[in-house]
């Protein structure tokens, strides 16, 4: 039983790596692309927020290659994406696409649960193999990130635009290929090294703005257009509110790592919000007060348009900016897949950032 | 005489602005960009030149609205701007204490806020055309009525109806429902009015502080009964200035003369552009899974400049003179 996934990012690396530990065949969708969108949208509801359409394209073109098993997670709260395994599944079925669908239910409701669920799918290894698994795909998705986050700083800065996105992408195929802890850090820290080896434009101090929001429009570059890309070659350094190894460390192995931890976010949301309201609209008050109080110079906040937990944040979001004096703008991402509209408002939004902090460098020389 | 040329080729409309060393408008022209940009642009400038004798000389270009990027190849621009910053400046140099500006232009709305001069928040349209020029344009051509008159008449009404804004589509089929039902056309155009504020402030305007004193730009400014609304639900004046229709083309002509003044000199080609030839093509780069579109712009077939690809191959294979601002 060949088995697929959605996507969303780097997602797919350290989940393929767990599920060929187990002795499974995996076959990962095309990456996302115009035709994945189309297959999406002309078979979902028009109503249902961009997430939805998207992984049924995926599957739908995973079904073209061979698949016959998805793995696709659950959830709670008041956040449509509980629901989705299930819509798809009946999808699915109308269309006659002959897929078996196993649902991964969030950690969060039961963890017994989701192992039992793992222990199915790992037919029949022990769970000493299990655990292996996810150490493995644990330590690729948090090189991946370190990788990232290298990449996110070096962008501003390269004087050849492009370059260190090259070197970023070959890694991620590479870092496929091997298993083993030590090649794949080692690898990383290789990977970094000739990052920062890249000519790069001296005392350049780049603007730097935190990416928050729904989690599978933060990830997911085909779905945000790029914004990351498009932010760094207007010379600015981007952080994101989410990365995949900080989620894992949260939800799976309850916080034991010591990384950023969401329990600390949320505290940060107080006053403004004091509670959950489904999806990540906590997480997304709580991570621009964070970011202000770390000095970045603004936060763009994206969603799927319609998500109501970014809605809830969105609204709560303007007391904060005023409050901590940090510029707040709202993206919200369907099926349009023209860039010019996004770089207009990112480029007027840098612009604003950049005069604001000339403004505040003049009244400290005066 | 020294004077600065800001030109703004938006979806709907393309504006030429050529402004003296003071900021004074000499002279300004709307054209419709019918899709055509470049043909659109040489157009504008060959009306220019039989406006302009030898006594001008253009010293600066500025660029903006979504073919900013193109023109700028064209003419050889100082700068290019995005279309919120150029409005923005434009209406504090007009209004110097403004804090905030309605904007609506053909396919687009936005609001700015400024404080102390400088933006401090801005919020554009996202998904929804309600509200914005080419509505009111479908709308007036519906109803029979030129777009110009379409305010005036809302101006006349005793009680407008109720209009439901929140969809175009929902706003069509309830005006022609009122109309069926026998509401005066007045009433019918002002309820219009309206619903389609009532639309900008919930939807762009959400969660934003507006103070005045308010600008009120845009191509859509010239519609009285847009005004009327405006001031109504805001409960107190907004300023209409003389050059509404041209804003962002102004706004691009002060941010050139900026500009040109801090690098003392002009990129500007020179009317001559105008008998040149200018060609785009665009290919798809087989290099890898993207299938980027790449589009490639030339004069009198040597390239000019190239752009669309995300690994940046294509756009660094050229001397890098205009990045994006």
């Amino acid at each position: 039983m060949p088995v697929t996934m959605p996507h969303m990012g780097h997602l797919y690396i350290p989940l393929k790596t767990m599920l060929e530990y187990v002795g499974l065949e995996v076959i990962v969708p095309p990456l996302c692309s115009k035709r994945t969108l189309s297959l999406g949208t002309q078979n979902s509801p028009e109503f249902a927020c961009l997430p939805l359409k998207i992984n049924l394209g995926n599957f739908l073109e995973a079904r073209e290659l061979g698949a016959d098993t998805i793995v696709m997670a659950g959830g709670l709260g008041p956040c449509r994406f509980g629901y989705y395994a299930q819509i798809q599944r009946e999808i699915l079925r109308d269309l006659g696409v002959d897929m078996k669908m196993v649902i991964l239910e969030p950690p969060d409701t039961s963890m017994r649960h989701l192992f039992e669920d793992i222990r199915l799918l790992a037919n029949g290894h022990s769970w000493f193999t299990i655990l292996q698994a996810i150490r493995v795909a644990w330590y690729k998705a948090r090189a991946i990130d370190l990788v990232e986050m290298k990449l996110q700083e070096i962008r501003p800065r390269e004087q050849q635009p492009g370059g260190a996105d090259k070197i970023f992408e070959r890694f991620l195929r590479d870092v496929e290929k091997v298993n083993q802890k030590s090649h794949i850090y080692q690898m990383a820290e290789d990977v970094i090294a000739e990052m920062e080896g890249l000519p790069q434009i001296e005392c350049y101090e780049p603007v730097r703005i935190a990416i928050v929001g729904e989690i599978y429009t933060v990830l997911e570059p085909f779905v945000n257009l790029n914004m990351e890309k498009h932010l760094g070659r207007m010379g600015v350094a981007v952080r994101r509110s989410i990365y995949l190894s900080e989620w894992i460390n949260d939800h799976i192995f309850k916080g034991i790592l010591p990384l950023k931890s969401n329990k600390v976010v949320r505290k940060l949301a107080r006053p403004y919000l004091n509670h959950f309201v489904g999806g990540h609209g906590w997480e997304t008050v709580g991570s621009t007060v964070e970011h202000a109080q770390l000095g970045f110079d603004g936060v763009i906040q994206v969603a799927p348009l319609t998500c109501m937990p970014e809605i809830v944040a969105q609204t709560i979001l303007p007391r904060v900016s005023n409050d901590k004096d940090i510029p707040v703008m709202t993206i919200y991402v369907d099926e349009q897949t023209g860039e010019a509209g996004l770089i207009t408002r990112l480029e007027a939004f840098v612009d604003l950032i950049k005069r604001k902090k000339q403004l505040k460098k003049e009244v400290m020389n005066t | 005489m020294r004077v600065y040329l800001g030109i703004d080729v938006g979806s709907v409309s393309t504006n030429l602005v050529v402004m003296d060393e003071r900021r004074e408008i000499l002279h300004s022209l709307y054209l419709r960009t019918q899709g055509q940009p470049i043909r659109t642009v040489k157009q504008g400038l060959v009306k220019l030149q039989a406006l302009l004798d030898d006594r001008y000389e253009i010293s600066g270009v500025g660029t903006t609205g979504s073919a900013r990027n193109l023109t700028a190849v064209i003419v050889g621009a100082d700068t290019v701007k995005n279309e919120i910053t150029a409005h923005a400046v434009a209406a504090a140099h007009l209004v110097p204490d403004v804090q905030t500006v309605l904007e609506i232009g053909g396919q687009d709305s936005k609001i700015i806020i400024l404080r102390n001069g400088v933006i401090s928040d801005f919020a554009m349209n996202t998904v929804c055309a309600a509200g914005t020029g080419s509505f009111l344009d479908q709308q007036a051509a519906r109803l029979g009525i030129p777009v110009e008159e379409f305010g005036k008449l809302a101006l006349q009404a005793e009680n407008p109806v109720r209009i439901a804004g929140r969809c175009s589509v929902f706003a069509e089929s309830d005006m022609i429902h009122k109309q069926q039902m026998g509401h005066s056309l007045p009433d019918i155009i002002a309820g219009l009015c309206e619903a389609l504020v009532r639309n900008y402030l919930n939807n762009v305007g959400k969660g934003k502080e507006i103070l005045s004193p308010i600008v009120f730009q845009g191509g859509v400014a010239a519609n009285a009964g847009m005004r009327q609304a405006f001031s109504r639900a805001l409960g107190t004046e907004v300023i209409v200035p003389e050059h509404f229709g041209v804003m962002g083309a102004l706004g691009a002509a002060i941010l050139a003369q900026e500009t040109v003044r801090q690098k003392g000199n002009t990129n500007f080609r020179g009317m001559s552009l105008v008998d040149q030839e200018f060609t785009t093509r665009s290919f798809e780069c087989s290099g890898c899974a993207n299938a980027c579109e790449v589009i490639e712009i030339s004069m009198d077939g040597q390239p000019l400049a190239r752009w669309g690809d995300r690994c940046g191959k294509w756009e660094n294979s050229l001397s890098a003179s205009l990045k994006i601002s």
